[in-house]
């Protein structure tokens, strides 16, 4: 493992980038290398589309280890607002304060108005994800499944993004010394809307050609043998081509690989492959019509 | 944000000049800003002209991009501007067909060339074409009753003055939504009890607890997907179809959803936003490719749910007549698969409001096991009907 790189700026070109997350065992095509590289030197947040298990939050990770940075995520959901996203004041602990200031026989206005300052003091903060990224030097802020939250929040997310600011109304802005570098995930369960994408790089992962997926099962699972992800990822490359519900993805593959492996297979030997089979797809359907076509024998 | 990269503002190229005098086809042989910026406005015309959202801010964009990146060759420049000029899946292709056609030599047109489409603007259409030529003058009443009678009419057999009137109407169709409670909470004098704000306004009064706050979920309406056909057996419906699906739009906006269904699935909500429907029949029949073309149900059934689950917890209408040229079985498949993600699913089939109509296309037949509500979709009456059960799905 290389000593992370502390500084973006210290990142030549997209190529060097992918050696870096290379180093990290990711590996990027050279669009995806060209978008990260373009997120760290032009401070926009990269927006990552594709299919469920291509790596787009693995990307995150990688690229948080790459920099060196802690890896700050906010997971969207429904209902999903400023309170769980930004900050929340401690009301519980304000409260005791102010007992405590009552307990001990503060009087006067001057007192009061000391009081009512320390009530709204830092300490009684509770940073959420994106205060707590803009705190935070250097910092990589995912923002997963966009797609999950309503669109209330992305019109919000759009105004931290914009200016990586944030106004406490009680406190006054919090400003990102350096402003974290920033991947929005979607699974395109719905449309975000433009206004947040135009302020992101946009790349759509596809599935890696079978060269890298090859490289990717044998990076991530030393045990594996060349032959074995070879015929692993030929079988993976015509899952995708045989219109499944789901067809997998990397994440997938190498879940299955590692079922495989553990259970001793050095090649892809059909009966271990059909007992394996849920690890790499979750339709009934899909096993299903896998096993009726015979889509795991290899040609 | 000012960007010690952006080629100085005197460099580009002023708006409306032509810039193609001094296209570089090429941008690896000069370095030279200015140059380069001329050659990416002209590249974002192209992309604007093929349908990619390539405006001004993303033009700045790719030039940092490309700063950035050198622009040293072809995939600099490719990468410079595909990661900022596309905004979804959809515009990939044609963001790769524009960057052959523009860096392989071929020039711009002027600007974007208009659709040819005609649209018969219709003032009320009460003229002498209609059943009741005469009466246009004194009988409001008549009129009233033509309105009536037109309301149960098949639209396949309407004049083009009727048809006018009918989607006038359809225009003027309120479909409010079912309430569905959200995630979200609001203040409420009913509900659970919200720690947040009683601890607030507790603060505010120096620490008694003077009254509870309360809060409850908040409620939004339901989206409603809408596949309309738009196949060659659709055609005397389609038109009518796109109005009524404008008129869903118009009304909720950010909860519906529109795709047309030929041979090709195509999103046409974006096109059905505009609040002029001319306008928006002149959109959408610029997006769809496939008009009147054959029907694969199935496949593209599979691919709209492959896409990502825009049909969870929605109530999705099918506006088709069934005839299936693909696989019934696949269709059938499709159909378990959408009944199981979808929280209703209505198929509207203008054939039966005819008379003596019996579902036996196969894919009429493979489909209705998994359609919760099978309804007309011929006349204003059936659309009316429609738009009131998205209200009580």
């Amino acid at each position: 493992m290389t000593e992370p790189v502390r500084r973006a700026s210290e990142i030549g070109g997209p190529a060097a980038l992918a050696e870096l997350l290379d180093a990290h065992a990711y590996l990027a095509g050279e669009g995806l290398a060209t978008a990260c590289f373009l997120a760290l030197k032009m401070g926009r947040p990269l927006f990552l589309e594709g299919e469920a298990g291509v790596g787009k939050t693995e990307l995150a990770k990688t690229l948080a280890a790459v920099l060196g940075a802690p890896l700050i995520r906010l997971q969207c959901y429904e209902g999903l607002d400023a309170a769980q996203a930004l900050y929340d004041w401690d009301f519980a602990r304000q409260l005791l304060h102010l007992k405590a200031a009552e307990a001990t026989g503060a009087t006067g206005a001057a007192e009061a108005a000391r009081l009512e300052g320390e009530l709204y003091d830092r300490r009684f903060l509770i940073a959420r994800p994106l205060l707590r990224a803009l705190e935070t030097r250097p910092a990589v802020l995912l923002v997963d499944e966009i797609d999950r939250a309503d669109d209330e929040f992305e019109a919000f997310l759009l105004e931290v993004l914009s200016d990586f600011s944030i106004s406490i109304p009680e406190l006054g802005t919090v400003r990102a010394a350096e402003p974290p570098v920033v991947v929005v995930t979607s699974n395109r369960t719905r449309d975000v809307h433009d206004a947040l994408k135009r302020r992101c790089l946009y790349h759509w992962l596809e599935h890696p050609p079978f060269e890298r997926e090859v490289a990717i099962l044998l990076r991530r699972l030393p045990a594996c043998t060349e032959a074995l992800a070879a015929q692993v990822a030929a079988a993976a490359g015509r899952l995708r081509a045989a219109g499944l519900v789901k067809p997998p993805g990397v994440a997938e593959t190498l879940d299955w690989t590692g079922a495989l492996l553990t259970l001793g297979a050095r090649d892809l030997d059909p009966g271990l492959a059909a007992a394996t089979l849920g690890a790499l797809l979750k339709y009934r359907e899909d096993q299903q019509t896998v096993l009726t076509n015979g889509l795991l024998r290899h040609a | 944000m000012p960007d010690p990269a952006r080629p100085p503002s005197g460099a580009r190229p002023a708006p409306g000049g032509g810039p193609f005098g001094t296209v570089v086809t090429s941008p690896a042989r000069t370095g030279d800003a200015a140059a380069l910026a001329a050659t990416v406005t002209g590249f974002a015309r192209t992309l604007r002209a093929a349908g990619v959202p390539a405006d001004h801010e993303r033009t700045q964009a790719m030039l940092d991009a490309a700063a950035h990146l050198g622009a040293a060759d072809r995939a600099a420049v490719y990468w410079a501007g595909r990661l900022t000029m596309c905004a979804g899946p959809d515009d990939l292709p044609r963001y790769d067909r524009c960057f052959a056609a523009y860096f392989g030599g071929e020039r711009p047109g002027p600007g974007r060339p208009a659709p040819v489409v005609t649209v018969v603007r219709h003032t009320m259409a009460l003229d002498g074409d209609g059943p009741s030529g005469d009466a246009s003058r004194e009988a409001l009443a008549a009129t009233a009753a033509w309105a009536e009678v037109l309301r149960h009419r098949d639209v396949a057999r309407m004049t083009p003055a009727e048809l006018a009137e009918v989607h006038r109407m359809i225009g003027l169709l309120r479909a409010r939504r079912e309430p569905r409670r959200s995630r979200r909470f609001a203040s409420s004098p009913r509900g659970r009890l919200d720690p947040r704000r009683t601890m607030r306004e507790t603060l505010r009064r120096g620490g008694e607890i003077a009254r509870l706050r309360r809060r409850s979920r908040r409620v939004r309406p339901r989206r409603v997907v809408l596949l309309v056909d738009v196949s060659g057996s659709m055609a005397p419906y389609a038109d009518t179809l796109l109005r009524f699906a404008h008129a869903l739009v118009r009304c909720e906006p950010r909860a519906t959803e529109v795709f047309s269904v030929g041979t090709r699935l195509t999103r046409i909500t974006p096109a059905l936003r505009h609040r002029d429907p001319g306008a928006a029949m002149r959109e959408v029949s610029a997006a769809v490719p496939d008009w009147r073309g054959g029907t694969r149900l199935g496949e593209e059934l599979k691919r709209f749910l492959d896409a990502g689950s825009t049909a969870r917890g929605a109530i999705v209408v099918i506006a088709s007549d069934g005839w299936e040229r693909g696989d019934p079985s696949l269709l059938g498949r499709q159909m378990a698969r959408l009944s199981r993600l979808a929280y209703r699913v209505v198929w509207a089939n203008p054939h039966k409001g005819h008379e003596g109509y019996q579902p036996l296309t196969g894919g009429m037949r493979a489909a209705l096991p998994y359609v919760g509500a099978f309804v007309a979709g011929h006349s204003l009456a059936a659309f009316e009907e429609l738009a009131e059960r998205l209200s009580h799905a």
